[in-house]
């Protein structure tokens, strides 16, 4: 095993122990919010996809990038902007006072 | 790696980070976004320099990132709140085809006998996105409801998924260690495909949210893996912590729902139901009450303390403003009104808090399960709108039934028990509900807005 293979190893086995570890609190009211951010956060794919088709060449690897890099995008945009959508309702919840319940 | 390189990812893995951890609280969940979001964009700005684009690459990617940010834009804007689950799972399966194919581009460049620390994530990542890209789209399928939402199952339907099953991991040996020709892997995409169908296929709409998460979690592990192919550190890390997070959120939505993962998988839920369901087959006879708005206007306005259970039903006939209104003119009456969420309201766990939270009902007043459940002896009115499967008393008392030993709200502990429902249908999970035959229960047949607006009407004149 070279080197560079066992730092991505540590990395990765890490990064299992943090994942869940920073959702392991999470109300059940921001599951559908978590779920769709995380969504978002592995778009990062956008990069590899980017990274293929930066070399594109011929016209299987144009058509594999494009299509690679069309998905990757619409993941990494899409995923963001709908939990924006979620997540904005959210805001200013203290605002609204309860009209006096008694 | 320069240097630049590695210190913008590891920026980017603080940031995805942090971002995780202010998603998980009310408060800061909006800029946990923003957080997760700005560790992208440095992330891809500071891959760019590195890369040696032909002339072909650089239109391939101005194109692809044009016409993929539109219709993510468009699609994530448009999107009714009703239907984000569905449109989570669209986005969710198109990372998982992204990653697959950036496997197969690697795996085509290194040609025959790639080295097998390149090969092995390149398959591994090849099947997962497989599967999670067809899996994905099953489920949108399954509730945007094009077609069935109901289980689809056939005899012998476990062992053709694990000779399916088999035969990828037999294929992967191959492609491993016999393999030279680069094309192998397309026998082994299809074949993930079809499990990835099939995988879903036997699974019912309520547990879609379940399978929407665990396939998350499968997109984060082909991410990763296609990050192990090549060498990116941005790519392992993030996908990697989105699979251990999506795990753990997998699990947490199915302990909500007081079922195993497995159970959830592989129990093809509702097909149980022909046994109980059929054995009461004479329910139809049974009488149940029915009032008018004006009786239950005066029900209501009567009461001190309301607590409403709302449902699918609810966000479905978009009627959260209309549940509001009621809510706050009650209020205006001294009346005590607090909302029962569920933790698997709506279609996805968390869906019903959003879609109020959209409707401004204040946060204070919508309270999860386990702090209302011993509340509800107490009220005088659960007015159960659109909801049916998590208030039906059979998970506690019939161990036969298919939802036996999921939480439910104790709507039935209620002095009376309001239905909102369009018809005497069964909900969601298929199965017949003892409560709405119950003495204490009054129905209000119609669409829940209709319903609500009349109920409105009827409380202001009274």
């Amino acid at each position: 095993m070279n080197n560079e293979l066992l730092n991505e190893f540590t990395f990765f086995v890490l990064a299992i122990f943090v994942g869940i570890e920073v959702i392991s609190k999470v109300p059940t009211i921001l599951h559908t919010p978590l779920m769709s951010g995380t969504n978002a956060i592995h778009g990062i794919i956008v990069i590899g996809a980017i990274v293929i088709a930066a070399g594109a060449n011929s016209p299987l690897t144009i058509a594999l990038g494009l299509v690679a890099v069309i998905l990757a995008t619409t993941n990494v945009v899409g995923g963001f902007v709908v939990t924006d959508r979620m997540l904005e309702m959210f805001k200013g919840r203290q605002a609204p006072k309860t009209p006096a319940a008694k | 790696m320069t240097l630049v390189i590695a210190i913008a990812y590891l920026v980017a893995a603080v940031l995805f980070i942090l971002g995780l951890k202010q998603l998980s609280s009310p408060k800061g969940a909006r800029n946990g976004n923003f957080t997760a979001a700005a560790g992208m964009v440095i992330a891809i700005v500071a891959t760019l320099p590195l890369l040696h684009f032909t002339t072909a690459g650089l239109i391939v990617i101005v194109v692809g990132v044009v016409i993929g940010g539109g219709v993510g834009t468009v699609g994530a804007r448009m999107v009714k709140m009703t239907a984000i689950p569905q449109m989570v799972a669209l986005f969710n399966g198109v990372g998982g085809g992204a990653a697959a194919l950036v496997a197969v581009s690697e795996l085509l460049r290194f040609g025959d006998h790639p080295p097998f620390a390149e090969a092995f994530p390149s398959v591994f990542s090849i099947v997962i996105g497989s599967i999670s890209f067809a899996g994905s789209m099953i489920a949108f399928a399954k509730l945007q409801e094009l077609m069935t939402g109901t289980p689809i199952t056939y005899p012998g339907q476990q062992l053709v998924n694990g000779l399916i099953a088999a035969a990828i991991l037999g294929f992967v040996v191959a492609v491993l260690a016999i393999a030279s020709i680069p094309f192998s892997f397309i026998g082994l995409m299809v074949l993930a495909l079809v499990l990835g169908v099939a995988f879903v296929l036997p699974i019912g709409g309520a547990d879609m949210p379940v399978v929407i998460s665990l396939l998350n979690a499968f997109t984060g592990l082909a991410v990763a893996a296609s990050g192990f192919t090549l060498n990116n550190f941005a790519l392992i890390v993030a996908g990697t912590l989105v699979g251990a997070s999506g795990s753990l959120l997998t699990k947490l939505m199915s302990d909500a729902m007081g079922r195993s993962l497995g159970n959830v998988l592989f129990g093809a839920f509702g097909q149980v139901k022909t046994g109980p369901a059929a054995a009461a087959g004479g329910k139809e006879t049974r009488s149940v009450r029915s009032a008018s708005a004006e009786d239950l206007a005066t029900l209501l306005a009567y009461s001190r303390r309301v607590i409403i259970v709302p449902g699918y039903g609810l966000a479905v006939a978009q009627a959260q403003h209309a549940v509001r209104d009621l809510a706050e003119l009650l209020e205006k009456r001294g009346v005590e009104v607090n909302y029962a969420i569920h933790p698997v309201a709506g279609r996805m766990p968390g869906h019903m808090n959003v879609l109020l939270a959209e409707a401004n009902v204040p946060y204070e007043q919508l309270k999860e399960m386990d702090e209302i459940n011993g509340e509800f002896k107490d009220a005088d009115v659960a007015l159960v709108v659109g909801a049916n499967d998590v208030v039906n008393p059979a998970a506690r008392s019939s161990p036969g039934s298919p939802i036996f030993g999921m939480p439910i709200l104790n709507a039935d502990q209620a002095k009376n028990i309001v239905f909102m429902k369009r018809s005497m249908r069964p909900g969601f999970a298929g199965i017949d509900n003892d409560l709405l035959y119950d003495p204490k229960t009054i129905m209000f047949f119609g669409d829940a807005k209709d319903s609500l607006t009349k109920l409105v009407n009827a409380v202001k004149a009274a």
